[in-house]
């Protein structure tokens, strides 16, 4: 998406001045973030930046104190996970926030269980669906009888991105989803991920790993202290200037090239 | 299929076809559960080994159906259990809980019923609305202790553990520390026994209706699959699977039935259907003794609940991971007050089964229960750390328990040395399984 027609779309996500905090700590302090269709927005920032509760405050996890989000230009009141869900924003959690014990369909449908007519599971329908999905994210996926504690990392991470797809997100948020992976299960990943890209959906990603966000985003959201440092453009910048940006605390423009050399 | 060559443990299986890797094929083409499997061996060589060391008098159909009848107060809790142990909790309660439900019968069928409400020996369904308010009973305490336990936050092991406590001591008041005996002679039937039996005929149609039951579901089950042009199992090994099913149904009525009225018995039912009793007495097979029906029952409805229904699949989801449940938006804590409240009815359950086969209560009735309940349950493989484990492991893990206990009385050990084998046991079992699991998963 162009910048000129992102300029006349309405955006997907619009947060405006977030704020959560934890005792008298500002966790997030007046954030505002926004998000287009098609578009991945990396969230970057040390430890404590605030990336993980920003987003928590979307995803319903924990609600913000003050500040507003706009999904699709309405106004929009999220408490708990199941509101965020209604809105069509899904969650990958780091943690990946599977039922390990419980086979790949089970997973995909956890809590939302396809039913027979009498109330019991359908396990054969929510089979077939999540063949059907998986199919699509990862052709070669073939365990579907599994506990998904048997799987692969990068396997384990399709179900749970399989998760998300298959109730027609169409906002993302993905925290850290490469943190427990390796380096072929990570392209695995960025595949997947530039596809739902393709496929329109809008994506907030969260990543210690600079090359991650460089690699995928659009734009990059730096945070320091609760607070947005910049919001800048892949275009723009390169990944040692963000990484500037994520230590130093400071706009694009205030970063010296000095700064910058003393970080090597 | 190329993947599941990835998963499967590599170590021994690139060699040709041994015996044993010819029957893991055998049991993936089946899809038998191993461990259940497993266990069901070594019951059978328990059964086997008691029945060598007591030159062939074991194994007879009164003893097994006696050993049987044993183990279903126990069995009963123990598929409740499975529930409460996977989503990673406790219940020390079980015991004091079908103790006082006992004790209720006892005095609802001998003073309350009668004394209070007027309804005398006469009246109809007493046994029922004895059984009824019990049910209640069982699942008002376990709602209680279920509503602290999930919503309160205070752990399992503290409330189940105050409630054996203080329920143990209550059982006292309700009959000023008596024995109490004289139950409805319908509420007796419950217990088994010679009369409590269904008959020849019923038992050889409930063994007809197990096997057509077996082959339906393995027939709809595969029809379900096929709806979807998912793999199906060869058609050999469904036969297989129906032929065992069948074959294990059909015997255990004709087991039942080899099982026969003792003769004063017999000799009243020879009166009634105006037969002359030939020489040595009539041999009138007894059949399934009702609390197996009962059992059979239970079994059934909780392993359809565990994996058939939501609430089930939540339990399991909460104990896999009770974070990944909170965040899919699942009701967990209901969840967890619903497991509480079925192990109460249980209770009440196997409340009934013991006290219908005393006729009557005592004060100690369900005693240790919860140490016995809890070892079927993870001698049958449910796993402490959360999510695992089955129903018919617990039943089956029940009866090995039992099988070890009366075996050893059987052969004249007395009761502290049963304990000391049951012990050792249990923890051998749980050994195994983790053995058995790491090298599984390596």
């Amino acid at each position: 998406m162009t910048a000129e027609s992102q300029r006349n779309a309405t955006p997907l996500v619009d947060m405006r001045d977030i704020r959560v905090s934890f005792g008298g700590v500002h966790a997030v302090d007046g954030v505002s973030v926004d998000l287009y269709e098609g578009e991945i927005v990396g969230l970057v920032g040390g430890n404590g930046a605030g990336k993980t509760t920003l987003m928590k405050t979307l995803s319903g996890a924990r609600p913000a104190d003050s500040g507003e989000i706009y999904v699709n230009g309405r106004r929009a009141e999220i408490e708990n996970p199941r509101d965020a869900k209604a809105y069509g924003i899904e969650t990958i959690y780091q943690n990946l926030a599977l039922a390990e014990n419980l086979d790949a369909p089970a997973n995909v449908f956890l809590g939302r269980e396809l039913t027979l007519a009498i109330g019991s599971l359908d396990d054969s329908a929510m089979e077939n669906a999540t063949r059907d999905v998986m199919g699509r994210l990862n052709p070669n996926f073939q365990n579907f009888k599994v506990p998904v504690m048997s799987l692969s990392g990068g396997q384990r991470q399709g179900v749970a991105i399989a998760r998300a797809v298959q109730f027609n997100a169409k906002i993302l948020i993905m925290d850290e989803p490469t943190a427990a992976l390796g380096p072929a299960e990570t392209a695995q990943v960025r595949d997947l991920v530039r596809q739902l890209r393709a496929e329109g959906l809008g994506i907030f990603l969260i990543s210690h790993d600079i090359h991650d966000v460089y690699d995928l985003s659009d734009r990059i959201s730096v945070m320091y202290h609760g607070k947005i440092v910049d919001t800048v453009r892949k275009e723009d910048v390169d990944a040692d200037a963000v990484l500037g940006m994520i230590i130093l605390g400071k706009r694009l423009g205030e970063v010296t090239s000095e700064e910058l050399a003393a970080l090597h | 299929m190329a993947n599941v060559a990835d998963t499967a443990p590599a170590s021994g299986e690139t060699r040709s076809a041994t015996g044993w890797s010819r029957l893991r094929g055998l049991g993936a083409a089946t899809e038998i559960d191993f461990r259940l499997f497993g266990m069901l061996v070594a019951l059978a060589l328990i059964l086997l080994a008691f029945n060598i060391l007591t030159d062939g008098r074991f194994f007879r159909p009164a003893n097994m159906v006696t050993l049987i009848v044993q183990a279903i107060p126990v069995a009963i809790l123990a598929t409740g259990m499975v529930l409460v142990i996977v989503s990673r909790n406790i219940d020390l309660s079980v015991g004091s809980l079908t103790g006082i439900i006992a004790m209720t019968y006892a005095m609802l069928m001998t003073d309350w019923l009668p004394n209070m409400l007027g309804m005398g020996a006469d009246f109809p369904m007493r046994w029922l609305i004895a059984l009824a308010i019990g049910i209640g009973l069982g699942a008002a305490v376990g709602a209680i202790q279920g509503f602290i336990i999930a919503y309160i936050g205070v752990p399992s092991f503290v409330v189940t553990l105050g409630a054996l406590l203080s329920i143990r001591g209550a059982i006292w008041y309700f009959s000023n520390g008596a024995a109490v005996t004289g139950l409805d002679p319908t509420f007796q039937l419950i217990g088994g026994g010679a009369r409590g039996s269904i008959g020849e005929m019923a038992t050889w149609a409930i063994g007809v209706a197990g096997c057509v039951a077996v082959v339906a579901a393995l027939w709809n089950s595969r029809r379900q699959r096929q709806r979807f042009g998912f793999p199906v199992r060869p058609m050999w090994a469904e036969i297989t699977l129906g032929v065992l099913g069948c074959a294990a149904m059909l015997g255990l009525a004709a087991f039942a039935n080899g099982n026969y009225l003792p003769p004063g018995l017999a000799a009243e039912y020879a009166r009634e259907h105006g037969i002359t009793e030939p020489p040595g007495g009539l041999k009138v097979p007894a059949g399934f003794p009702l609390p197996i029906l009962l059992l059979i029952g239970v079994a059934v409805v909780m392993a359809w609940i565990a994996t058939r229904r939501r609430f089930g699949r939540y339990v399991y989801a909460y104990g896999g991971n009770p974070d990944a449940a909170e965040l899919a938006g699942i009701n967990t804590r209901l969840t967890i007050l619903k497991t509480f409240v079925i192990m109460g009815i249980l209770a009440a359950l196997s409340a009934a089964v013991v006290s219908a086969r005393l006729n009557g209560a005592t004060l100690d009735i369900g005693n240790s229960y919860e140490l016995y309940v809890i070892a079927a349950a993870v001698v049958g493989g449910t796993s402490f750390a959360g999510g695992i484990g089955t129903i018919p492991g617990a039943v089956l893990g029940a009866f090995v328990m039992q099988a070890l206990a009366y075996g050893l009385s059987f052969m004249g050990v007395n009761s502290p040395g049963q304990n000391v084998v049951a012990g050792i046991v249990l923890i051998l079992a749980v050994a195994f399984d983790t053995w058995n699991r790491r090298r599984a998963t390596k």
